[in-house]
């Protein structure tokens, strides 16, 4: 198989699916005569033309409502955002607009449209630019939520996402467009919903997505060398949830700890750790560990970045936590 | 104005030309983290502008602010260390590059959302009218931000509410790598003020004098009649967006033509002609900027980080 970059898969599943079907369009800033601002839509410019690969001033809020209009009458938007970090300037539209308009016309509009962009911290970016909204969106209903965290299922699930009927938030890794992994030849597609084991373990089951996945395969070689085998649930789609896959492993492994890049309070893994408490409590032998962001704005400083955002050490105190082993 | 002040503003520029070429040679070193947005080129909007206004008046502008913060008075140390991200930076290691704040000198930061910051000028305008207090705001922003909501919705409230606020768009003719002809319809900015009736005006950038002329007038306007002003200053950067922008939708020939503007070189040239200062105290003056801006680096490669025990501080009063 090949091994390309997170970036190029991307670039890919769009170039794909925007020779499949002419209604696809890129939007957003820098996307075109820039290349992308993480070249992301590197050559798309080229091959689709300033029709298709729109570049755009500084509006999240009205691109965004661009977006949601054009799909009520038959489009299928890509909208980018530079950084989810701007995606708060167009929440209305995602909320108020793309989430609610099939709903609220008893079905008789969709709203086939894709948001992407990087999300999560990058390299001391500070507090307006290093966030983890998942939570924000996974709350909202009629919003999907995807979260690859290697190129296979970012191009698997992009070509899925710009398929799919209703308004999917796309969020990429800042940090992992460099990132390198195989890629399946050819045409393929990975469905929304469904989780991937990305390890197989019996002692102790992590459940983690983006970034985290690879930090938590990092901190699951390491705990191998102890004798702790550990299973990695990636749910690649945040919502809906596979709950099936989760809850699988729980009752194979009972023991969980959840990794997620966004604060804890109020965070996705509160979410998962609800559902494993509710449907699964029999089977677990220990409190599930989380291992997420501190509760504070990303400060600038190096070191107190470090101390903010989850790491392998982390990762193995609550591994280890939930084996008793302390 | 008397040479002092005259003399003053040149150092400044200077002050500011020179701390930005160290923060990239720093940048460089990797002793600078994040986004870093050098504002060469522009120095002369900063330092015109604030030239202008009282101390206890406001200032508060974008990520670009590296220059604001020097022209309001903030220590150069101070604002090295930020940008170091060290604990005796102006924001405690916490804001970085994008968030310098000194409350001190009511510099209001440092903003990095496109906009987001144009309300809170707003905002601060109204206060001074809440409180019957005669103080001025200078907001400064880019050109991008003139095509946000925010920016329109902000004007409208400063003319209805008639608010003591000067807005001061910085147009370096890009947003990133967006010419402003491709992303502003209407790209004469500075008629966009007619739509909310309020003054407009055109400003060369790359003329000290002028900016600070022509500001003067506006914050007259805003102090004694509650006029809010839209100024577009016409400046050029001259290094990439940020640090990590290799700048190819530009041409080498347009920035070596905008050069010839270099608002520091063409002021200097201006004093020189007119006989304010002599070539050997423009050597004295560069040796002067140059041990501030060393001593800055020193100050901050020296301090501590920030202690862990920071992290929780300052989420909450
Ligand atoms: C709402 C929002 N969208 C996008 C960005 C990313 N971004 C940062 S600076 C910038 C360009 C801004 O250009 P301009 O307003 O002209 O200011 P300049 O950088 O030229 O000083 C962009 C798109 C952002 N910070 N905020
Ligand atoms: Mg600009």
């Amino acid at each position: 198989m090949p091994v390309i970059t997170y970036r190029e898969a991307l670039n890919q599943a769009l170039r794909e699916e925007m020779r499949r079907d002419e209604r696809v369009f890129l939007m957003g800033e820098e996307v075109g005569l820039y290349q992308g601002a993480y070249k992301v839509s590197q050559g798309l410019l080229e091959e689709f033309g300033e029709k298709r690969v729109i570049d755009t001033p500084i509006t999240e809020e009205a691109f965004t409502g661009v977006g949601v209009g054009a799909a009520m009458v038959g489009l299928r938007p890509v909208i980018e955002m530079m950084t989810f970090n701007f995606s708060i300037v167009a929440m209305d539209q995602i909320v108020n607009s793309a989430a609610k308009i099939r709903y609220m016309s008893g079905g008789q509009f969709k709203i086939p449209m894709v948001i992407r962009g990087p999300g999560g911290a990058a390299h001391s970016l500070a507090a307006q630019h290093s966030q983890s909204l998942e939570a924000w969106f996974c709350y909202v209903p009629g919003l999907k939520v995807v979260m690859p965290g290697v190129p296979k299922d970012a191009k698997g699930l992009l070509k899925s996402a710009i398929r799919d009927d209703n308004p999917v938030i796309f969020i990429e890794g800042e940090l992992l467009y460099g990132t390198k992994g195989e890629v399946p030849e050819g045409e393929y597609t990975i469905p929304l919903g469904k989780a991937d084991i990305k390890r197989k373990g019996s002692d102790v089951t992590i459940i983690a997505y983006s970034k985290m996945v690879l930090l938590a395969m990092e901190a699951a070689e390491e705990l191998a060398k102890e004798g702790i085998e550990v299973e990695i649930v990636d749910p690649l789609t945040l919502k809906p949830l596979d709950e099936t896959t989760i809850l699988n492993s729980v009752r194979k492994t009972n023991r969980v700890v959840i990794v997620e890049e966004g604060w804890e309070f109020g965070g996705f893994g509160a979410q998962i750790a609800e559902i494993i408490y509710r449907k699964a409590f029999d089977y677990i032998d220990a409190p599930i560990e989380r291992v997420a962001a501190r509760n504070v704005p990303m400060p600038y400083a190096k070191n107190l970045e470090m101390a903010t955002i989850p790491n392998k050490a982390r990762v193995i105190e609550a591994v280890k936590k939930v084996l008793y082993f302390d | 104005m008397d040479s002092e002040k005259l003399i003053e503003m040149y150092r400044q520029m200077l002050l500011i030309r020179r701390f930005e070429e160290k923060a990239a040679e720093m940048y460089m070193m990797g002793k600078i983290g994040g986004f870093c947005h050098l504002y060469i080129g522009q120095e002369a909007v900063a330092v015109g502008a604030i030239a202008a206004i009282r101390k206890d008046d406001y200032v508060i502008a974008s990520y670009r602010e590296h220059g604001h913060a020097l022209a309001v008075g903030t220590e150069p140390r101070r604002i090295m260390a930020e940008l170091f991200g060290k604990a005796t930076g102006i924001s405690r290691g916490k804001g970085g590059s994008m968030h310098i704040f000194d409350a001190e000198r009511n510099f209001l930061g440092g903003h990095a959302i496109v906009g987001g910051h144009i309300p809170l000028a707003t905002g601060v305008g109204f206060a001074i009218n809440y409180e019957g207090k005669d103080q001025v705001v200078l907001c400064f922003f880019g050109d991008g931000a003139v095509n946000t909501g925010v920016f329109h919705e902000s004007l409208n409230l400063a003319s209805l509410w008639k608010l003591p606020v000067i807005y001061i768009c910085e147009n370096n003719f890009y947003g990133m790598g967006t010419a402003v002809t491709r992303a502003m319809a209407g790209p004469e900015m500075y008629l966009k003020a007619k739509a909310y009736d309020i003054p407009g005006e055109l400003v060369d950038g790359m003329n000290v004098l002028e900016v600070w002329e022509k500001v003067g007038k506006a914050v007259e306007r805003a102090r004694h009649e509650k006029i809010p002003t839209f100024l577009e200053v016409r400046t050029y950067r001259f290094r990439g967006h940020s640090m990590s922008d290799p700048a190819l939708y530009r041409t080498k020939e347009e920035v070596n033509e905008q050069r010839k503007r270099d608002p520091i070189v063409t002021f200097k040239q201006k004093l020189i002609a007119e006989g304010i200062l002599s070539e050997e105290k423009f050597e004295e003056m560069e040796k002067e900027i140059k041990a501030i801006v060393d001593e800055a680096v020193e100050f901050a490669e020296k301090s501590p980080e920030p202690p862990e025990e920071w992290l929780y501080e300052d989420v909450y009063a």
